[in-house]
């Protein structure tokens, strides 16, 4: 996150020793994420939330449902959009003010994976055509790092929206009235599941903690949907991948994504 | 989502509140100290509905330089809440609103923290509203000064602070979001118990002289009660039972 200081350049070369008798500096195998703690419901005034840890990294979702207008030229679709922020009391170097270019990545990625995986259903949230449709509104914040907020974003999101209850409107005299005491599951078709890894070195490592984070030389983000597709895909950081390499990565964010689903559906069965 | 009747009664001829509490009880109070990794010092409190979050970094650098002050320290706080917090979904960009109770919080601080020890330094204070339920402005007050005291920060006292008014003719204590709404007044309270000193007091709904007088008074007394609470949350962090 900082600048470079001379300890980084210590950690950066105690963790490269590690990796080259295959160990991280957390005693992790190198395609094991940290453990993840899934807690849904968190804020009860929202249509639906999560709070996720991963490792000791802790990011907040809250899903807001409500009516809106569509987008022009897609009048027959409700509206998803994703927003994530780094909350200052997340680490000492976060500034207040508009958002730096890496947490508008940060937002736009988590946004792109859950939008392209179709995982809400927008054919399903139309009020009336062209006039009004349902938006659903993922907030994520960040409330403590420890590097990848990549994964961590898009789990709580993806658990919140998974356990979101839409409340119901009709048009009544031309306009949007809310159906008491009628409430339903946010339709979803999918869960996508995004796996962050870093390469340091020539090493690749699933889920990097802060320390990896900071040492690593490039990273790239994989999504996968419920039927192991990939749907969406972000690389990032100075350098580069082999073909050998990303075909490797393409295959662990599948088998390592399969797992973590496991995790998200567990969540949601809990609350149902 | 709000989930409480808009035409409810706010006090029935018992004296009971819309929410089931008595005139000059305040709703169910949780403060825990600490609990973030990376801030200095942090606090999380539950005041009835709200959840907030705060976190306090520093004494540190200052950035904008220019901001810095050679003869004392300076304070600065940030509250924000998050888009979920509130039934309508809140834009993310802090509102005018927002700007001035962060001011306001600020100022009520100021009294407390040994500012002058630590010059041309910044201590940070960043106040998140997870879920606001009225009355977040005390809650948060409250709150950011155990984190304070969690940050080890010297303080001639903690501020502790609760938000009285006046409902259906009646002076109580801690208005909720419903009593904020349809009551006749609120008059957020923060109070230093040890110095006796009050350091933010707003007041917005008509009270006479001598209504203004009982609401203070109560307000001061609540802050007492809320008091108890943070000192209790700095005990069983620093002196606990599990250990944190």
């Amino acid at each position: 996150m900082a600048s470079k200081t001379v300890l980084d350049e210590l950690k950066r070369t105690q963790i490269l020793e590690l990796l080259e008798q295959g160990k991280r500096i957390d005693g992790r195998a190198l395609d094991e994420p940290r453990e993840i703690v899934i807690e849904v419901n968190a804020i009860p005034k929202a249509n639906g939330s999560a709070k996720v840890r991963l490792g000791d990294t802790e990011v907040l979702c809250g899903v807001k449902i409500q009516p809106d207008k569509p987008f022009p030229d897609v009048g027959d679709k409700g509206i998803f959009m994703c927003t994530a922020e780094l909350l200052p009391l997340s680490h000492p170097t976060v500034e207040t003010g508009p958002p730096q270019a890496p947490v508008i990545e940060l937002a736009r990625v988590v946004d792109r994976g859950i939008r392209e995986s179709h995982m809400v259903d927008v054919s399903q949230l139309v009020i009336e055509k062209d006039k009004s449709v349902v938006g659903v509104f993922a907030d994520i914040v960040v409330i403590d790092y420890d590097g990848n907020l990549f994964d961590a974003c898009s789990y709580a999101a993806t658990a919140a929206l998974l356990t979101s209850k839409s409340p119901k409107w009709t048009m009544v005299d031309d306009k949007v009235t809310i159906v008491d005491g009628e409430e339903s599951k946010l339709p979803t078709t999918t869960i996508p599941v995004s796996v962050t890894m870093g390469k340091i070195g020539n090493h690749i490592v699933v889920d990097p903690n802060g320390d990896e984070w900071d040492s690593m030389d490039a990273r790239v983000t994989i999504t996968t949907d419920s039927d192991g597709n990939i749907c969406a895909l972000q690389k990032g950081g100075s350098d580069g991948f082999t073909l050998d390499e990303m075909v490797q990565c393409g295959e662990t964010s599948i088998r390592v994504g399969k797992q973590i689903r496991e995790k998200l559906k567990a969540a949601q069965e809990g609350v149902q | 989502m709000g989930g409480r009747d808009a035409t409810m009664v706010l006090l029935d001829e018992n004296g009971i509140r819309c929410d089931g509490r008595k005139i000059d009880e305040p709703r169910k109070i949780m403060i825990r100290a600490g609990g973030l990794k990376n801030a200095d010092g942090s606090a999380y409190i539950e005041f009835g509905d709200n959840k907030i979050l705060v976190g306090v970094f520093g004494p540190r650098d200052v950035h904008p330089k220019h901001m810095s002050n050679t003869d004392t320290g300076i304070l600065r706080v940030r509250y924000h809440m998050e888009p979920f917090s509130v039934d309508e979904r809140k834009r993310p960009a802090p509102s005018r609103r927002e700007i001035e109770i962060s001011k306001v919080i600020k100022e009520a601080l100021e009294p407390a923290v040994m500012l002058e020890k630590f010059p041309r330094t910044a201590v940070d204070v960043f106040i998140e509203v997870l879920q606001a339920d009225g009355g977040t402005r005390c809650a948060a007050l409250s709150a950011a000064s155990v984190a304070l005291a969690d940050a080890g920060i010297p303080m001639r006292d903690m501020v502790a602070a609760i938000a009285s008014g006046k409902v259906a003719d009646t002076i109580i204590l801690d208005v909720n979001n419903e009593e904020d709404q349809a009551g006749q007044a609120d008059m957020p309270v923060g109070y230093m118990p040890n110095l006796k000193k009050i350091t933010l007091l707003q007041l917005d709904g008509v009270l006479t002289s001598e209504e203004y007088k009982k609401c203070v008074t109560v307000g001061v007394e609540g802050c007492k009660l809320v008091y108890e609470i943070q000192k209790q949350a700095l005990n069983d962090k620093y002196f606990g039972k599990k250990g944190d």
